[in-house]
């Protein structure tokens, strides 16, 4: 970990008891859900950290409990420092606050996150998918949505594929 | 499939103003089909006359799935799809998610091939650069620049046909160094390349910088302010132009960019002239890097000896059977990569370019996240073009420079 680092993930884990994994010089702090808000905003006042560089989520399906992490990227550019900060979300109905009220990008970020996981945002300005089209059943980077293919037609068998292929016909 | 709904004023009605649900004021749709939205992009604009009231982008209609894509596909056959993303910035795209991987793998790199992906990086900056200005310059109405530009960019993805075989989507830097070596023509192109370009640089300033039609419709248009742009997550020139001095090639030095010799421009107006400044400056910072690069460019590999993740050269597969296996092993199983994650990021012609990776002891990604520099900028457009005529818009969004493939994956 990075000297100039260490006291800033003191201060994380003395106020959110938060807990610290550690990858080749990358820190990831561990939150809980309802103390993201609070975390973030002290991060960005007290500590410099002004630039929300990323917001994402991996899922780990079929784990339940936690399904996915959501993840916060900062960095700061005052002090040219990066942390992780990570937030565990249950795959039964997961919520996370928004962030919009600290960091303005997170509003399409979160947009994303409902979109591609389904993760709910409490609290969001403008809760609409971003990216598939409204009405999409399912939410495509789940590990349970299925990635798809096209289904191969030869001569025997193109116009009975033909008739179920997605595309628009004349 | 699902069906679509039809799409009515109710899903925006928290976005625009009450004078629009009275009819007062006009909502219309530029885009997705419109030449100056450099893409598919749809913005629903509510105008008072000419004037913007409220901008709603809509963004998704060049959504391909690539993340999830990269997910179902060994380390090394995912990369094909970064040259897909960012169509301007391939080389970028390229080395971002290789330093990813390297870092997570740890995979080492040697000198000759870190010079050579500086090089075709910061050739790569100039070409996106000079579709940039060629298109905004197409914008506002100063249509030879488009041409002129194009004829440039066009000497530079001769060099890249030159060492990956392809204009475009070269897939050239790969895990533990590049494909192959470049070939002898590589020098002299990239030299006559050098010696024209500065004056090229200087012909486009004499057409634009000081021409008073392009400086009436830029000075003073689209103001971005230091901490919008921070909350926003805006990154790059456009950041820069706002007064805020972060590349991450001086910043966290990737690549070796640090026995570089460059300056960062900055300027402090943070309007639409100021951005169009910074990028032509940036034109020839790069031009300073490749010729540094380029005289001294050491010798030797171009490719790690660590076999366990980079495929033998062709020559030895015939004689070793070690090296059989290893390419064998390499290009049907992939390499494992440790269950642990990884972020890291580079300066794109746009911005922060960064790649979340995260393994899962497998071949395969878990999970792929490209944070792309122009979704973040995007969304900052609707906030600087309030109050500002829909011809004004035109400028703003030319001189945020983004690119749909970048913003919708």
């Amino acid at each position: 970990m990075d000297k100039k680092l260490e006291p800033i993930v003191k201060a994380v884990q003395a106020k959110f008891g938060a807990t610290l994994e550690e990858f080749r010089d990358e820190v990831h702090l561990f939150v809980k859900p309802e103390q993201i808000v609070e975390a973030l905003t002290l991060l960005r006042d007290e500590q410099n950290f002004e630039l929300l560089s990323a917001l994402t989520a991996v899922d780990y399906y079929p784990q339940e409990t936690p399904r996915f992490h959501v993840i916060y990227q900062l960095t700061s550019i005052a002090k040219n420092l990066s942390v992780q900060v990570r937030v565990p979300v249950n795959g039964n109905s997961p919520k996370v606050q928004t962030a919009t009220r600290v960091f303005e990008s997170a509003n399409w970020r979160e947009r994303e996150l409902l979109d591609m996981f389904g993760i709910e945002i409490e609290g969001h300005p403008d809760p609409r998918r971003i990216l598939m089209p409204e009405g999409t059943e399912g939410h495509p980077l789940r590990k349970d949505f299925p990635l798809g293919y096209e289904e191969p037609q030869f001569t025997f068998n193109f116009d009975e594929i033909d008739l179920r292929k997605p595309y628009a016909k004349e | 499939m699902a069906q679509l709904e039809e799409v009515s004023i109710e899903q925006f009605k928290h976005l625009v103003s009450e004078r629009a649900l009275t009819g007062e004021t006009m909502l219309l749709n530029m885009g997705p089909q419109h030449p100056s939205t450099h893409g598919v992009l749809r913005l629903l604009l509510e105008l008072d006359g000419e004037i913007v009231v409220n901008c709603i982008p809509d963004i998704g209609y060049l959504h391909t799935g690539i993340e999830k894509n990269m997910e179902a596909k060994t380390y090394q056959k995912a990369e094909v799809m970064t040259d897909r993303l960012d169509y301007m910035n391939t080389m970028g795209n390229n080395l971002a998610y290789v330093m990813a991987v390297e870092k997570l793998v740890d995979v080492d790199v040697p000198p000759r091939a870190q010079a050579l992906r500086v090089i075709l990086v910061e050739l790569q900056r100039i070409a996106s650069h000079l579709v940039w200005l060629g298109t905004s310059g197409l914008d506002l109405g100063a249509m030879s620049m488009f041409l002129y530009c194009f004829r440039e960019r066009e000497q530079i993805l001769d060099i890249f046909e030159l060492v990956s075989g392809q204009r475009m989507m070269t897939t050239y830097i790969r895990p533990g160094g590049v494909w192959r070596d470049v070939p002898v023509e590589f020098e002299k192109a990239v030299r006559d390349f050098l010696k024209t370009f500065p004056k090229r640089v200087d012909e486009y300033e004499t057409l634009l910088t000081k021409n008073p039609l392009f400086i009436d419709r830029m000075v003073a248009i689209g103001h971005l302010s230091k901490e919008t742009a921070l909350s926003y997550g805006v990154t790059g020139p456009t950041l820069r132009a706002s007064g805020v001095d972060w590349d991450l090639r001086k910043a966290r030095p990737y690549c070796g960019y640090e026995q570089y010799d460059f300056n960062v421009p900055v300027l402090h107006e943070g309007d639409t002239y100021a951005r169009y400044l910074v990028r032509i400056q940036e034109f020839r910072e790069s031009l300073k890097i490749v010729e540094q690069a380029m005289n001294r460019l050491p010798l030797g590999p171009v490719r790690s000896e660590n076999r366990k993740f980079v495929p033998p050269p062709r020559s030895e597969i015939g004689v070793s059977m070690e090296s059989l296996i290893h390419h064998f092993k390499l290009w049907t199983e992939g390499f494992p990569a440790p269950k642990a994650s990884i972020y890291s990021a580079i300066e794109s012609p746009r911005g922060e370019q960064g790649v979340f990776l995260e393994g899962d002891g497998g071949p395969k990604p878990l999970r792929v996240h490209l944070r792309t520099p122009s979704f973040d900028n995007l969304a900052v457009v609707p906030q600087i073009v309030k109050g500002h005529l829909v011809a004004d818009l035109v400028a703003i969004l030319a001189s945020i420079d983004i690119v749909l493939g970048d913003i919708d994956r």
